[in-house]
């Protein structure tokens, strides 16, 4: 009976003692370690490695959050709380996206901007690879 | 099924109908503001760790970490606190049912995971400084790694003082059934810590 109320509905027994089996927690984030090893040794492309290694290690959090911190049997107010800080650091993410862009072009064209500073009479002995490129 | 038993399950289907969405209850007052302690927290986490990506990405001198850092034994580092993790809360769940004994263990044993972490991390970065002479100036590479596990080693650090006071409370009988909250509380921070570290542990060691 009060398995069958945990399955279907975390939030009625909220305030009873919910207990997740944290052996079977632990024993997935084991796996998904040594698979992160696996992956991180594997002859694969570096792009699909970084989207597969960043995948399981938030899969790891996520488990961590739901079961050791208990979050799958909370109130919806910590649950809020907890995705705020996710939300900003993903949007700050997407912010840095314009400095990466002038950074990865500056270093494709580094001399263009070297001759192009120096045409303008500017000072580039400190070669900031983090200038602003002339617009292709 | 007793008449009891009936009203008492009937009014846990109403509390899920209706979940009363009052976190400021006496009992949960600790646990929120830990959570929004946690959200501060994780915000600079997020905001190192995003910085760390946007000079990775803009460097294109920046190593392949593993060709400087030892991934076998960081791989243990991240076990002994994912273990330490489970201990934490057996130790929530013997305190549950008042069971003293069972707390003061499992609790010495996520101090002992703390203290583990923290003497490989130490002999991690003496292998790095001494050995081959890095440090937080001698490039991004080393910069972003010394503050980013630095900042987390610090918090380990005081993870190990908040239980190691939890525990001499245990010792002394002060904590008890009626107190689990303070457990559950601390427990919180233990997890929010090896939760960043799975994190670190991918970003910095890994990719």
């Amino acid at each position: 009976m009060s398995s069958e109320a945990v399955a279907v509905s975390p939030h009625a027994v909220a305030h009873e003692h919910v207990e997740p089996n944290y052996i079977a927690i632990w024993i997935y984030l084991g796996v998904l370690t040594v698979l992160e090893l696996v992956v991180a040794y594997a002859p694969i492309p570096k792009a699909a490695m970084v989207g597969l290694l960043v995948g399981l290690a938030w899969a790891k959090a996520v488990l961590v959050a739901m079961y050791f911190m208990h979050l799958r049997f909370e109130r919806r107010t910590l649950a809020v709380i907890a995705a705020i800080p996710v939300i900003l650091v993903t949007f700050l993410t997407f912010m840095l996206v314009p400095d990466l862009s002038t950074r990865i072009y500056a270093r494709h064209h580094m001399g263009e901007v070297v001759r192009m500073e120096h045409a303008l009479g500017k000072d580039v002995s400190g070669s900031n690879p983090n200038v602003n490129p002339p617009q292709p | 099924m007793s008449e009891a038993a009936t009203l008492q399950t009937q009014l846990q289907h109403e509390a899920a109908v209706d979940p009363v969405e009052n976190p400021l209850t006496p009992d949960s007052k600790g646990k929120l503001g830990m959570w929004l302690f946690l959200a501060a927290d994780a915000m600079t986490f997020g905001a190192a760790i995003a910085a760390y990506g946007a000079l990775r990405i803009g460097n294109m001198n920046w190593p392949t970490p593993s060709t400087i850092l030892g991934i076998p034994s960081t791989a243990v580092m991240t076990f002994v606190l994912i273990c330490s993790s489970v201990t934490m809360v057996e130790a929530l769940s013997a305190i549950r049912r008042d069971d003293q004994a069972g707390y003061r263990k499992f609790l010495a044993l996520t101090v002992l995971g703390g203290l583990v972490f923290l003497s490989l991390q130490a002999r991690e970065w003496t292998h790095l400084i001494a050995g081959d002479g890095l440090s937080i100036k001698t490039s991004l590479f080393s910069a972003t790694f010394f503050i980013l596990t630095g900042f987390h080693g610090c918090h380990v650090f005081g993870g190990v003082v908040y239980l190691s006071v939890l525990l001499l409370r245990g010792l002394a009988g002060k904590i008890t059934a009626a107190k689990y909250g303070l457990v559950e509380v601390a427990g919180l921070y233990w997890h929010f810590v090896d939760l960043v570290w799975i994190l670190i542990f991918t970003f910095v060691y890994l990719i």
